[in-house]
């Protein structure tokens, strides 16, 4: 009794070289590296490009390694970590701001291995540094705009149809309310609604012998809207994240309204923020009359007020283009060699633009920069404590304000930009699109790579010291049997991290914890079959019978134990966030993984002992 | 050596009962008057960690924040002396963290930028009433899959031992003024899954010495089953602290309160899954037939794996 067939015993084999083949990569530590790539899709980055770096790099007396192009984008290896900033310095400089220069990991598998698809687990951003952002989309920015749309079109429709109305306002941004002095007009108005325009409900009263229509966006419809602005607002932040040469970078929609981005390896946060959390627009406007009713009052930008002294301008509300219309910019310099950025407008961008400028040579054509932000504010709740509570609100300054020399077109620069940054963000900005709607930081972390490196390096040692300690104990306390525990532990590990790799999951501070857990639950299992074995033979069961009796019973209770963490689990990775979600899935993997381990191959190892031979006594 | 004697566990019941109801009290109390250290991650505010090469003077950096234009910014060593968190209110604006870094690179021109976390306030209360729905849940789907698999006095007992463990737990970090943060919380609900185990192990033993040994009283069942898993219940506990303590003391500060959080929760689990839950089955009035039906689909398990 007591024997397993062959298959059993090849398959456990077969288990573990594939867990070995696909947990081998995580022990070649990625190196750091410099990648390069073009502002726009048409720019090569070639051998000569690469040439360029090399030189650069070499006289800046930086170590580098193992370049390679493929066309769209350049990477070079380099041999020290603490030189990667320098050495994006060096290149950017070289090569100007077309170019974007990013830092990056680059993963070091060997090439047999990445053949069959082997890679090393994903690190989180705690364990290898970089910035996470939660950006809340304000949706109801873009709802109140569309109702907005919809009133004066309601008016049109109602004016075209000759109906006569009272009044039609928009109320609180979100209800449409038309009043009618007759029923026969109510009720045309009503059936051309509902002709015209989908989405709205409609609800006829008698108020104060008035007919009054209230109208709503219906619940599917303002699902679209939103959907529409967050699904707007994700491909736009995809384009900046891009440009920014990030690797491996997330942009995920989490819940109803709310976008999560996570760029690993930045370490220039302050610039990621500013790239990433700006909902900037551009309006062009022509500069008011004075004295005219149809003015707004804007603020030049900082750098403007500073070089020019002077305060703010008086725009027309009407506004020529927005940045929507946007179709290609690039930052590039004048020929005084000031920044400035290329415009090129789509065909119906520059149709409006040549219409508006050419009636108006010799006037000032305004450059409105348009920023959503937050700000803190405090206010004193009932028990009187201080409670912080964000405010948002919209900033719109003048970047530029100059003199149209001649009809524009579809291409032109706008100049007046302070620095060659803002020249080239600006750029960015326009080229990846505008926002639907406006987003919000709601939070924010940022993990040093030293303290990425010191995490890594804490979680190695807390597993092996937490695993140690537990090996120990278990040879002492089980002697042979303890060294079965122990192998099939060490599988257990081995198997969680080829799994880890094969589903391209991320491992995380908390996922470390998980695993260190799952180290000394897994043990757990063979604990029960341990003990139940010494057990049996203590009531009077022959050894072999003891073993067999002691597995089979304790099997039971085995899954059930593992059943209920398993709930709790993937309890934790459905509501938890982020660091949640990283311990639940080890844990739940670990558990999983265990059942076979501390089963199967814990058996097998005793079979394979014990199994078809007379045994006396057995020391367990 | 295990089945030489049986341990008379519930002859101790009424005292173990009063230490229970004492510590649950206790806890709960602690928790009505003085709360929980709620961490960023539920309070929602700004966080940043700097490092220094050599001992950090908080005083010092306390004042050159003040210079800087921050008024009363919490400021602590964080893990070791030469790493300090500063806590505010509000929102990192841009260029916080470099203001701040600034200010204090004017003391000590090495200090390096470690982290910086920001939690807006609505994501914060999100949390918080994630984390407690988080609880519930595990809790009743966890109390369901207990009543179909063993019976309802078992599912009761069981998550009136996981409510034990939780409130213990949580008052601990109350008392102890630790920081409450969403690794704890992941901790607290790691701690319902492990004492479950433990409480499953043993009333899997009840139920099947039950149905074999048909002459005892309830209690005297329930002691024998303790008798005879006690073993495996201390080693299971024994290994998981072992790791408990290596992540304790070798694991960094950011899952020091995580590993405390599961320390206490297993060292309470181990104590209730021996003394509330079998506890309960005898105050509900377990009796033999409470297990009679399930008995016909056959107690001996010869579904070898």
């Amino acid at each position: 009794m007591n024997n397993y067939p062959l298959r059993t015993y090849l398959f456990i084999l077969i288990i573990v070289f594939v867990s070995i083949a696909f947990a081998l990569p995580n022990l070649f530590s990625a190196d750091p590296a410099i990648q390069v790539s073009g502002q726009s899709g048409e720019m090569e980055i070639n051998q000569s490009v690469m040439d360029d770096i090399t030189i650069a790099l070499r006289e800046a007396d930086i170590d580098y390694f193992g370049t390679k192009v493929d066309g769209e984008t350049g990477i070079l290896r380099l041999r020290d970590i603490d030189r990667q900033l320098y050495a994006k310095q060096v290149i950017q400089k070289k090569l100007g701001l077309e170019y974007v220069v990013a830092l990056n990991l680059a993963p070091t598998t060997p090439e047999w291995l990445a053949r069959f698809g082997a890679s090393p687990m994903k690190l989180g951003l705690d364990l290898r540094g970089g910035v996470h952002f939660l950006l809340e989309v304000n949706t109801d920015e873009a709802i109140s705009k569309q109702m907005d749309t919809m009133v004066r079109q309601v008016r049109t429709a109602m004016r075209e149809e000759k109906v006569r109305y009272e009044s039609i306002k928009l109320i609180k941004r979100k209800q449409i309310v038309a009043v009618f002095k007759t029923k026969t007009d109510a009720d045309k108005a009503s059936s051309i609604i509902r002709q015209k325009f989908t989405g709205i409900t409609r609800d006829i009263n008698e108020e104060n012998e008035f007919f009054v229509i209230r109208s709503k966006m219906s619940e599917s419809e303002i699902k679209k809207i939103q959907d529409y602005a967050i699904n707007q607002n994700l491909t736009t932040l995809r384009n900046r994240v891009n440009e920014l040469g990030v690797s491996e970078p997330v942009v995920q929609r989490q819940g109803k309204n709310r976008i999560v981005v996570e760029l690993p390896g930045v370490q220039d946060t302050a610039a990621a923020k500013r790239i990433i959390g700006k909902t900037a627009n551009l309006e062009f406007r022509l500069e008011a009359k004075p004295g005219s009713s149809n003015r707004e009052k804007f603020s030049f930008s900082d750098s403007y007020v500073r070089d020019r002294g002077i305060k703010d301008a008086y725009l027309k509300r009407t506004v020529v283009i927005t940045g929507d219309h946007v179709s290609k910019a690039s930052a590039g310099y004048d020929e005084k060699g000031t920044p400035n950025v290329n415009i090129s407008l789509n065909s119906q961008g520059g149709a409006r633009m040549h219409r508006m400028t050419r009636n108006n040579i010799g006037q000032r054509l305004g450059v409105l920069f348009i920023e959503y932000k937050v700000r803190t504010k405090y206010n004193i709740d009932s028990d009187g404590k201080k409670v912080a509570a964000s405010e948002r609100y919209v900033d719109k300054k003048i970047i530029n304000l100059a003199t149209i020399q001649s009809a524009l077109g579809v291409g032109f620069q706008i100049t007046g930009l302070s620095s060659p940054r803002e020249a080239s963000e600006l750029a960015l900005f326009l080229r990846a699109g505008a926002m639907a709607a406006p987003m919000y930081f709601v939070e924010e972390r940022t993990i040093g790579p030293s303290l990425g490196a010191e995490n890594i390096a804490l979680g190695i040692k807390s597993v092996s010291i937490g695993m140690f300690l537990v090996v120990i104990f278990m040879l002492l306390y089980y002697k042979i049997f303890g060294l079965f525990a122990n192998i099939a532990l060490t599988l257990n590990l081995l198997i969680l991290v080829a799994f880890m790799s094969m589903l391209e999951a991320t491992l995380t501070l908390p996922g470390i914890a998980g695993i260190v857990l799952t180290v000394g639950i897994a043990v757990d299992a063979n604990v029960l079959i341990f003990s139940r074995i010494k057990e049996e033979i203590s009531n009077g069961l022959p050894p072999q019978s003891a073993i067999s009796a002691g597995y089979d019973r304790a099997f039971v209770s085995i899954v059930d134990a593992n059943v209920t963490t398993l709930i709790v689990a993937v309890i934790l990775f459905i509501i938890g966030s982020g660091p949640v979600q990283g311990f639940a899935v080890t844990l739940s993997i670990g558990i999983l993984v265990s059942m076979f381990t501390a089963i199967i191959v814990t058996r097998a190892l005793v079979n394979l002992s014990f199994g078809n031979r007379s045994i006396e006594k057995l020391r367990i | 050596m295990v089945n030489t004697s049986i341990i008379n566990f519930m002859g101790q019941r009424k005292i173990a009962s009063v230490v229970s109801i004492f510590l649950v009290f206790g806890s709960i109390i602690s928790f009505a008057t003085k709360g929980l250290v709620l961490g960023l991650d539920f309070t929602g505010g700004t966080q940043i960690e700097v490092g220094y090469q050599d001992k950090a003077d908080l005083t010092e950096i306390r004042n050159y924040l003040a210079a800087a234009g921050y008024e009363n910014p919490i400021v602590v060593h964080f893990g070791s002396e030469k790493d300090v968190l500063i806590r505010m209110q509000g929102k990192p604006e841009a260029g916080l963290s470099d203001n701040v870094l600034k200010a204090l690179r004017m003391s000590q021109p090495l200090v390096t930028l470690r982290r910086v976390d920001f939690v807006g306030p609505q994501v914060g209360e999100e949390l918080r009433e994630d984390g407690g729905l988080g609880m519930l849940v595990a809790l009743l789907v966890v109390m369901m899959y207990i009543a179909i698999r063993f019976q309802y006095k078992f599912s009761i007992g069981a998550v009136v031992a996981l409510m034990h463990d939780v409130i213990i737990t949580l008052g601990f970090f109350s008392i102890t003024e630790l920081e409450f943060d969403l690794s704890v919380l992941a901790a607290v609900l790691a701690v319902i899954g492990y004492s479950l185990n433990d409480t499953i192990v043993v009333s899997d033993r009840i139920r099947e010495n039950l149905r074999l040994l048909r002459v005892s009283t309830v209690e005297a069942v329930i002691n024998e089953s303790l008798t005879q898993t006690l073993g495996r219940t201390l080693v299971t506990s024994l290994t998981t602290l072992l790791v408990l303590s290596s992540l304790f003391y070798f694991g960094g500060e950011l899952i020091h309160n995580f590993a405390i959080a599961l320390m206490v929760g297993v060292l309470i689990g181990t104590y209730s899954s021996i003394y509330v839950a079998s506890n309960m089955l005898l105050v509900l009035y377990l009796k033999r037939e409470d297990l009679m039906p399930p008995e016909k689909e056959g107690i001996e398990f010869d579904d070898r794996p």
